[in-house]
C-alpha cells in the first residue's frame, strides 16, 4: 500500500501541474488550441487513474481550462470523486471545481448530497467551510431542500467562522427551496445579534438581500434593525441596514419619520464617504416617501442637496459620479431644490468622463420646465457642436429629443422652435438617430395642427436640400428624415407655398439611390402633390408642367428594384396618363383625383392595439377548426387547411358598425381630449383666442416673422426663435400688465438674449400659439394599464413569505431518515409522527407530504368552522349558555393553540411595530417610571419579539386567558426572570411593554375584519389641546401605561403623550408643563420636587419643528372623567430679545382613557359572563350607517377595546380597566340600530364609557 | 449581491473568473470579453462604475472596477452593493493577495489562479460579502495552507523537489517574468474603516 503510494506519487512527478500547464500555455501562443487540446486529452488519461492525487490534478487543470472557455462538464463525475476525498488539499480542488462549472443541470449533482452532508458535519471546520463555499456557487432546488436542515443546525455551530458561512448561504438555500424560509428564519433572526461582527454582519446581508424583494414581509424587523443602526460600528453593517431602511420607509412613512434624526446625525459624524452616501441616498427616500402630508422636511433636502453638493464638486470622479445618481432621485420630488444648482450640473457636462455627462444628461431631463427648456437645449446643441465620439453624440441627440418631447411635449411652449432644432439636428454627421428625429417630425406634424403650416415649409426646404443629407456615405443613417419631410409635404400639401418646386425635388433622378422604403414614400407623396396642383388649377400651366414631370420622372422608378417602389410607381404613373387622357377630353377630374387622398390619418397609442377588449364570448384559445386528425395522409394535408380555412374569412366582422355610432364614439372622444389635462387647450389668458373648428384650414397659420430667415437648412435657427420667444413672452407679460395696471408694478423687463425670467412663474408662460395636440387614438373601452411587466420567473417571487406568522407543526425542514418509517406511517398518525418522525428527502415523499399538508389544512379549517358554528348556536342562545362551551376546550385543547395563535402573536408583531413607530423617544424624567411599570407588565409574546428559536415557541400565553387567576402567579415569576435577563436590553423592552398596550387594539380591529369588505377609513387620535400664536398642543389619546399586578396599591398611572408645535419663527426654549393636582390624579413629578412644581419639557424647538414629549399621571379613582386644568409656560427667543409666555390648557381624561385593551379568549368571556358578579347595562344608538366592521374598528380604536368574537352583525368585545375591571360588551346591529349590550363590574364606570361610546357614535 | 468577479489584464486575458451565476463557457468568455472592451477604452483617471453590461443583470447592474498596474478587478453588481463599499473591497482585495503572495504581481495569478480563488473565497460567498477584514481573511487562509502542507508530508515531498527542479531548470522562467514582473502598486487609499 505504502508502495502504490510512493510510486503514485513518483508517477505523479512526471505529470504536468497547474503551472506546468500554464506555462505550456505560455511557451505556445501561436498554436494554443492545439496544444490545450493535448493536453486535455492528458487529462482525460489521467482521470482514468486510480490515484486520488493524480485527479485532483488533473482537475485542476481543468478548472484552469474552465475559466479560458472550455466545457469541462464532462469531467463532472470526476470532480465529485475529488470532492469526496478525505484529504482536504483534494476536496478544496474538488469543490472549486465544482463551484465553477456544476449548475442545476448538472445531473451527478445529485451524487453529491451526502457526501456534502459528511462534510458539513466534518469535525474539520475547513471542511466544512469548503463545502458551504462550494455549495453557495452550485446549490439546486434538491440539494437544498435535502440540506437544509443541516445547514441549519450549522447556524448555532460554535466557530463563528462556520456560523457566518451557514448564514450566508441560507439566503442561497431559501432561493431554491422557498419553503425552508420560515423555519429557519427565526434563528436567522436570532444571528441578527450573534456576539461575533462576521455573523452578525452575514444574517444582516441575508435579511436585506431578502427584504429588498419583499420589503414588507421584513417591516416588522424595523425596529431591530434601528437597534443595530443606532449601536453597530461596522460600516458594512451599517450600509445594508440603511439601505434596506430606503426599501422600507416607501411602506411605512412613520419609519422615515423616526429615521431622519438619526440618518442626519450620521450625515454629520462619519468620514467614510460610503456610509455619508448611503445616509444621504435613504434620507432622500424617506423624502420621497414623506413627501405627501408632512410638514417640511426642507431642512433635510437643504442638508441632502448641500452635500451632494460637495461630492459633486470633490476631485474623485467616483464622488462626482455618486453625488449626480443621487441628485436624480431627489430631482423626482424636490425638482425646485435642484434646479438652484443648474449651473453645476450644466458644468458638468463638459467633463472628460463620460459616465458622468450622462449622468448629468439624465438630470437635465428632470430638471427643465417651460421657463428654462430652450436655455437648456441650446446648451446641449451647443454640446452636440463640440461632442467628440459618435456615441455620446447620439447619446445627445436622443437626450434632447426625450427632453423636449417628454410628458406629451409638456414643456414646449413654441413648436416652431422645436421643428427648428429637429432641423438643425439633421445636420449631425454619422449619427444613428435619423429615424428619431424623423418620427419626432411625424409626431409633431400630425398632432399639432397649428405647426403644420410652418413644418410643411422647413421640410420642404429640407426635401430641396436633400443632397446636403445624402450626399455623404457617412450620413446614410440621417436620410431617414427624408421619409418623413416627403410624407410631411404631401400629407400637408395644401399649406405648401410652392407645391410645383417640392414636386420636383421629390421627382429628381437622385432620389433613386434612397432607400426603398423612402423611394417609396416619396412616390406616394409625389401623388399627393400632384393631386394639390392639379386642385389649385386645372389646365393651368402649372398642373400640366407637373403632368408632364410626372410621365417623365416616373418611369425612373418603376425600374426600382425595390418591389415597393416598382410597385407604387407603376400604379401612379397609369393614373397619371389616365388622368391626362381624361383631361384631353376636357374631363374635369381634380376634385377625384383629391378624393383619393382625402381623410386625415390620425396617431394610434402605441399600446392601443394590446388594449382592444377580448369581446365577450370569444376564446382565443378555442380552435376555430378541429385539428385535423394525424391519420390523415401528408399529400392531403395542405388541400384541407386550405378548403377549411374558408369558413373563417367569411366569418362575421365584429367590428362592423354605422355612420352613428362612430359619430358618437367621437363625441365621446371629443370628450375625453377636454378633460385631458396634456390636451393643451386655450388659456384664458392668452389674447389670441382662436375658435375652435373641426378643419385644418380654420387654423390659423402662424405669422412666420420675416426676420426669420427660412433659408437653407444648415444655419441654426433655433437661436432666432429662442429670441423670439423671448420677446414674445415679455409682449405677453407687458400686454397682461396692462390690464391689471393698479396691482402690479412694473417688472424690470430685460434686454438681449439673456434675459433674466425669473420673476416669471410657469402658468404665466402661454404657449406661442394654440397648440393643438392630438391626442393618440386607443380603442374604444380600452382596459386600464395592467402592464405589469413583472417577471415570472424571478425566484424571489416564492420568497413572498409572511414572516410573523408563527410556524405550524407542518413546517419542518424535512430530515433524513430511514424510507421504511415513511413507508410504514399510517395516514391515522400522521399528525403526531409528523413531529417526531421527519421525511425521507425524495421528490416523491415531498409530493406526499405536500398532500397531508393539505389535508391537515383541510381539517383544521373544518373544524374551526365547526367550531364557529357552535359557538354561533350558544350566542344565539343566550348569553347565559355561553359558558357551555367550557367542556370542550380538552378535547379542542390542540386545534384551539393552533387555531387561536397566528392572530395573536401576528398582529403582535404588527402593532409592536406600529407603537414602536408611533413612540418618540420619551423624555428620559419620566422615562425611568415607566421603565419600571414596562418590566413587571405582562408582555403576551416576549419570545417572539426577542427572536427565540421556533420550538420554544410560547404556549404558555396562548391559554394564559383562560385560567387567567393561576397563570397570573406563574407569569409574574417569569417575568421576573425576564426582568432580569433583560435588565441590560431595558429600553428595548420598554418597548415591548408598550408595544403590548396597543397590541389589543391592533388585534382586535383586524379580528373584527377578517372578511375586510372594505378598507378602513383613517383615525387619528390627536386632538387639539390648545393653541396659540407660538404654540400648538396635541394631545394624543391617553396610552395607558399601568402596573396591572400590583394596581390596587400603588394606584394606577396613564402616561399623556402631547405633541409640541413650534408655529412661530422663534426659538422656543424652558418650556415648563405644570398642571394642578386634584384630589384623585397627579402629575407624577420626579422625587424632591413641591406638589406645584412644573415638569420641564426636555427638549427645545427650533422653528417650525414639533416633538412629543410623555407625562405621567397617577389616578386614585377611575369611575368618572376627569378634567385637570394646566399651564405651559415657556420662553420666546429672538435674535435680539427673549420674552416670557404662557398657554394655558385643560387635559381632559375621559373613562375610555382608563381602559387598556386586553385581548381575551371567548372561553374567559364566556366565563367571566357567567361569573355573575357583572352588572348590566345598555345603550342604544341610532342611525348608525357605517359598516359593521368599522364601526367595531373604532371602537376597538377609541375606546380601547378589542374583539373577542364576532358572527355576522354581532360582536363581543372586552376591555380591562387599569385597576382591573372587567368591561364586556355585545354589539349588535340591524339596519341603522345598534344595540350595545354592556356589563362591568363597576356600574359607575361602565355608565361612563357607554356615554363616551355614544358621544363618539355622535359626532359621526 | 455580486454576480461576478473578474480580473483580466491589460490585453483582455482572463486571470481570474468567478460567475456566482451560471452562464455556459461561451456567455463567460463572451462576458470576459464585452467586459474588457467596455473597461479598457476609459481613461485612467475618470469614475469607476459603469453601466450597461447589457449581457450581464441589465440596468439593475453596475461594473465597479479598479485598474492596478497590469490588471483590471472588475465586479459586477446589482444595487443592492454599495458602489464605494465595492471599491474598498476591491482594495482589501488586492491587499490581501499582496500579502498572501508577498508583492503581488501578475505572474502570481497567472501560476497561482487556484490560491487566488481560495482568498477569494474567503471574502465573497455565493455572491454575497463574507469578509471584510483582512487580518482575518489572511489568518482563515494561512490555517488552510497550513493544512494543505501537513496533510502532504512525505507524499508531497518529491513533487515539491520536482517543481523546485523544474523551476530551477526552465531557461525561458526570466523571459516570462519580464512580462508581468511589476509588482502591483497598492496604493494607500483612505481606509474604508
Amino acid at each position: 500500500m505504502a508502495l502504490k503510494i510512493v510510486k503514485g506519487s513518483i508517477d505523479r512527478m512526471f505529470d504536468k501541474n497547474l503551472q506546468d500547464l500554464v506555462r505550456g500555455i505560455r511557451n505556445h501562443k501561436e498554436e494554443e488550441a492545439k496544444y490545450i487540446s493535448t493536453c486535455i486529452d492528458e487529462i482525460k488519461q489521467e482521470l482514468k487513474q486510480d490515484n486520488i492525487a493524480v485527479k485532483a490534478n488533473a482537475v485542476c487543470k481543468l478548472t484552469y481550462l474552465q475559466m479560458l472557455g472550455y466545457d469541462v462538464s464532462w469531467a463532472a463525475f470526476n470532480i465529485v470523486e475529488v470532492m469526496s476525498s478525505s484529504k482536504f488539499t483534494y476536496k478544496r480542488i474538488g469543490y472549486l471545481a465544482a463551484s465553477q462549472c456544476f449548475h442545476e443541470s448538472t445531473d451527478v449533482i445529485m451524487l453529491t448530497t451526502n457526501q456534502i452532508r459528511k462534510d458539513l458535519s466534518s469535525p474539520n471546520q475547513y471542511d466544512t467551510g469548503v463545502a458551504l463555499t462550494g455549495l453557495s456557487c452550485f446549490v439546486t432546488p434538491d440539494l437544498a431542500r435535502d440540506l437544509a436542515n443541516d445547514i441549519m443546525t450549522l447556524m448555532s455551530h460554535t466557530k463563528p467562522y462556520i456560523r457566518k458561512k451557514a448564514v450566508l448561504i441560507m439566503y442561497k438555500v431559501f432561493l431554491k427551496y422557498p419553503e425552508s424560509l420560515r423555519p429557519a428564519f427565526p434563528r436567522l433572526k436570532e444571528k441578527l445579534e450573534d456576539p461575533d461582527p462576521g455573523v452578525q454582519s452575514a444574517a444582516v446581508n441575508v435579511i436585506c438581500e431578502l427584504a429588498r424583494r419583499n420589503p414588507k414581509n421584513y417591516l416588522s424587523l424595523a425596529p431591530l434593525f434601528f437597534k443595530l443602526m443606532t449601536s453597530s460600528t461596522n460600516n458594512w453593517v451599517l450600509i445594508k441596514i440603511i439601505k434596506l431602511f430606503g426599501a422600507l420607509t416607501p411602506l411605512e412613512p412613520r419609519l422615515g419619520k423616526k429615521l431622519i434624526e438619526p440618518l442626519t446625525n450620521l450625515i454629520h459624524s462619519t468620514s467614510a464617504m460610503s456610509l455619508l452616501y448611503e445616509c444621504v441616498n435613504t434620507v432622500i427616500a424617506v423624502l420621497i416617501s414623506l413627501s405627501s402630508g408632512m410638514p417640511n422636511h426642507s431642512a433635510s433636502i437643504q442638508l441632502c442637496v448641500q452635500k451632494l453638493r460637495i461630492l459633486i464638486e470633490d476631485s474623485d470622479q467616483n464622488l462626482k459620479y455618486l453625488g449626480l445618481l443621487a441628485m436624480s432621485k431627489i430631482l423626482k420630488t424636490h425638482p425646485k431644490s435642484v434646479q438652484s444648482h443648474k449651473d453645476l450640473i450644466l458644468q458638468c457636462l463638459d467633463d472628460k468622463d463620460e459616465s458622468i455627462r450622462l449622468r448629468a444628461l439624465d438630470l437635465l431631463y428632470g430638471m427643465v420646465s417651460k421657463k428654462n427648456l430652450m436655455e437648456i437645449v441650446k446648451k446641449l446643441m451647443l454640446h452636440v457642436d463640440k461632442a467628440e465620439g459618435t456615441t455620446y453624440r447620439d447619446e445627445l441627440l436622443t437626450k434632447i429629443i426625450d427632453i423636449c418631447s417628454q410628458s406629451n411635449y409638456q414643456y414646449i411652449t413654441n413648436f416652431e422652435w422645436y421643428i427648428s432644432i429637429l432641423v438643425e439636428l439633421t445636420r449631425l454627421e454619422g449619427t444613428r438617430h435619423g429615424h428619431l428625429i424623423a418620427s419626432q417630425m411625424l409626431d409633431v406634424a400630425i398632432r399639432v395642427k397649428a405647426i403644420r403650416g410652418f413644418a410643411v415649409a422647413q421640410m420642404a426646404t429640407l426635401l430641396d436640400n436633400a443632397h446636403l443629407l445624402t450626399g455623404n456615405v457617412q450620413r446614410k443613417g440621417i436620410c431617414e428624415v427624408l421619409y418623413a419631410a416627403a410624407w410631411i409635404c404631401g400629407e400637408f400639401s395644401e399649406h405648401l407655398e410652392n407645391p410645383m418646386q417640392t414636386l420636383e425635388a421629390m421627382l429628381r433622378p437622385k432620389v433613386a439611390t434612397l432607400p426603398g422604403h423612402i423611394q417609396a414614400v416619396y412616390v406616394q407623396n409625389a401623388a399627393k402633390l400632384f393631386a394639390t396642383v392639379l386642385k389649385s388649377g386645372e389646365g393651368s400651366a402649372d398642373s400640366t408642367a407637373a403632368q408632364e414631370m410626372m410621365i417623365e420622372r416616373l418611369p425612373l422608378f418603376v425600374q426600382s428594384a425595390n418591389l415597393e417602389v416598382q410597385e407604387r410607381a407603376s400604379c401612379i404613373l397609369q393614373l397619371v396618363k389616365y388622368i391626362q387622357k381624361l383631361q384631353q377630353k376636357d374631363v374635369e377630374i381634380a376634385e377625384e383625383v383629391i378624393a383619393l387622398f382625402a381623410g386625415e390619418l390620425n396617431p394610434v397609442a402605441p399600446k392601443a392595439q394590446k388594449k382592444v377588449p377580448v369581446p365577450e364570448g370569444l376564446d382565443l384559445d378555442a380552435w376555430i377548426n378541429e385539428p385535423p386528425s394525424e391519420s390523415e395522409s401528408e399529400d392531403e394535408q395542405p388541400k384541407a387547411i386550405f378548403s377549411k380555412e374558408e369558413p373563417k374569412h367569411s366569418r362575421p366582422r365584429h367590428t362592423e358598425v354605422d355612420e352613428k355610432e362612430l359619430a358618437k364614439r367621437r363625441e365621446a372622444r371629443k370628450q375625453e381630449q377636454a378633460n385631458n389635462p396634456f390636451y393643451i387647450k386655450a388659456s384664458p389668458s392668452s389674447q389670441k383666442v382662436y375658435q375652435e373648428a373641426p378643419g385644418v384650414e380654420h387654423i390659423p397659420v402662424v405669422q412666420i416673422d420675416l426676420t426669420v430667415p427660412l433659408k437653407v437648412p444648415g444655419l441654426p435657427m433655433s437661436d432666432q426663435y429662442v429670441k423670439l420667444e423671448e420677446e414674445r413672452r415679455q409682449k405677453d407679460r407687458a400686454d397682461k400688465k396692462k390690464k391689471e395696471k393698479k396691482k402690479r408694478k412694473e417688472k424690470r423687463s430685460g434686454r438681449g438674449k439673456k434675459h433674466d425670467s425669473g420673476p416669471e412663474s410657469e402658468e404665466d408662460i402661454t404657449p406661442a400659439h394654440m397648440v393643438d395636440i392630438v391626442t393618440e387614438e386607443m380603442p374604444e373601452n380600452a382596459l386600464p394599464s395592467d402592464d405589469d411587466d413583472k417577471d415570472p420567473n424571478d425566484p424571489h417571487k416564492a420568497l413572498d413569505i409572511d414572516l410573523d406568522k408563527p410556524l405550524a407543526d407542518s413546517e419542518k425542514l424535512p430530515v433524513r431518515s430511514h424510507r421504511a418509517a415513511e413507508v410504514l406511517k399510517s395516514p391515522a398518525e400522521d399528525g403526531d409522527a409528523e413531529r417526531s418522525v421527519s421525511q425521507e428527502p425524495k421528490k416523491k415523499s415531498s409530493k406526499e407530504k405536500k398532500e397531508k399538508k393539505k389535508d391537515k389544512d383541510r381539517d383544521r379549517k373544518k373544524s374551526k368552522e365547526e367550531k364557529k358554528k357552535k359557538k354561533h348556536k350558544h350566542e344565539d342562545k343566550g348569553e347565559d349558555l355561553l359558558g357551555g362551551q367550557e367542556d370542550e376546550p380538552v378535547v379542542q385543547s390542540e386545534e384551539t393553540s393552533e387555531v387561536a395563535a397566528p392572530p395573536s402573536s401576528t398582529t403582535a408583531e404588527v402593532s409592536d411595530l406600529d407603537f414602536w413607530l408611533s413612540n418618540a423617544p420619551v423624555p428620559s424624567n419620566t422615562q425611568g417610571a415607566a421603565t419600571v411599570a414596562a418590566a413587571a407588565a405582562a408582555d403576551p409574546v416576549p419570545e417572539a419579539a426577542s427572536g427565540a428559536a421556533p420550538d420554544s415557541e410560547p404556549e404558555e400565553p396562548k391559554d394564559t386567558e383562560a385560567e387567567e387567576t393561576k397563570s397570573s402567579k406563574h407569569k409574574k415569576k417569569k417575568q421576573k426572570k425576564e426582568k432580569e435577563e433583560k435588565e441590560k436590553k431595558k429600553k428595548k423592552k420598554h418597548h415591548h411593554h408598550h408595544r403590548h398596550s396597543d397590541a389589543g387594539g391592533e388585534e382586535s380591529v383586524q379580528n373584527g375584519t377578517v372578511e375586510e369588505e372594505e378598507p378602513l377609513p383613517p383615525m387619528s387620535n390627536y386632538c387639539l389641546l390648545a393653541e396659540n400664536s407660538y404654540i400648538k398642543m396635541m394631545l394624543e389619546d391617553a396610552d395607558q401605561v399601568n402596573d396591572i399586578q400590583g394596581n390596587l396599591q400603588d394606584g394606577s398611572q396613564v402616561v399623556v403623550s402631547v405633541i409640541f408645535e413650534n408655529k412661530c419663527e422663534s426659538f422656543l426654549k424652558s418650556m415648563e408643563f405644570n398642571v394642578l393636582d386634584s384630589l384623585n390624579s397627579k402629575l407624577q413629578r420626579p422625587e424632591g420636587s413641591g406638589a406645584h412644581d412644573g415638569l420641564t419639557v426636555p427638549f427645545q424647538l427650533p422653528p417650525g419643528v414639533s416633538n412629543e414629549a410623555r407625562f405621567v399621571f397617577t389616578m386614585q379613582s377611575i369611575v368618572m372623567p376627569q378634567k385637570l386644568k394646566g399651564t405651559l409656560t415657556f420662553i420666546v427667543k429672538n435674535e435680539d430679545s427673549s420674552t416670557h409666555e404662557k398657554l394655558d390648557f385643560k387635559l381632559h381624561f375621559t373613562c375610555t382613557s382608563y381602559l387598556i385593551t386586553t385581548p381575551c379568549y371567548s372561553d374567559a368571556f364566556a366565563k367571566l359572563l357567567e361569573s355573575g358578579d357583572l352588572k348590566c347595562s345598555s345603550v342604544k344608538l341610532e342611525g348608525i350607517s357605517m359598516p359593521f366592521h368599522h364601526l367595531l374598528a373604532r371602537i376597538c380604536f377609541h375606546h380601547h377595546f378589542s374583539v373577542v368574537e364576532r358572527i355576522d352583525s354581532c360582536a363581543s368585545m372586552y376591555s380591562r380597566s387599569i385597576q382591573g375591571h372587567h368591561v364586556c360588551l355585545l354589539v349588535k346591529t340591524s339596519d341603522q340600530t345598534v344595540s350595545i349590550d354592556a356589563k362591568c363590574d363597576e356600574p359607575t364606570l361602565l355608565g361612563n364609557v357607554l356615554d363616551e361610546i355614544k358621544q363618539t357614535f355622535s359626532q359621526c | 449581491m455580486i454576480k461576478a468577479i473578474l480580473i483580466f489584464n491589460n490585453h483582455g486575458k482572463p486571470r481570474l473568473s468567478k460567475f456566482y451565476e451560471h452562464y455556459n463557457e461561451d456567455i463567460e468568455q463572451q462576458i470576459i470579453r464585452e467586459t474588457f472592451h467596455l473597461v479598457s477604452k476609459r481613461d485612467e483617471n475618470v469614475c469607476n462604475f459603469l453601466e450597461g453590461g447589457m449581457l450581464i443583470g441589465g440596468s439593475d447592474y453596475k461594473l465597479i472596477y479598479r485598474h492596478y498596474a497590469t490588471l483590471y478587478f472588475v465586479f459586477c453588481v446589482d444595487s443592492s452593493e454599495s458602489e464605494l463599499g465595492i471599491l474598498d473591497l476591491i482594495q482589501v482585495f488586492v491587499e490581501t493577495l499582496d500579502k498572501c503572495f508577498e508583492n503581488v504581481c501578475e505572474l502570481d495569478l497567472i501560476f497561482h489562479v487556484d490560491k487566488v480563488h481560495n482568498i477569494l473565497a474567503e471574502m465573497v460567498m455565493g455572491g454575497m460579502v463574507l469578509e471584510t477584514n483582512m487580518n482575518e481573511i489572511i489568518m482563515q487562509v494561512d490555517a488552510q495552507n497550513k493544512m494543505e502542507k501537513s496533510e502532504a508530508g512525505i507524499a508531497g515531498a518529491p513533487a515539491r523537489a520536482v517543481s523546485a527542479v523544474k523551476n530551477m531548470n526552465l531557461p525561458e522562467m526570466p523571459r516570462n517574468i519580464n512580462i508581468g514582473d511589476i509588482s502591483i502598486k497598492v496604493p494607500n487609499l483612505p481606509s474604508f474603516k
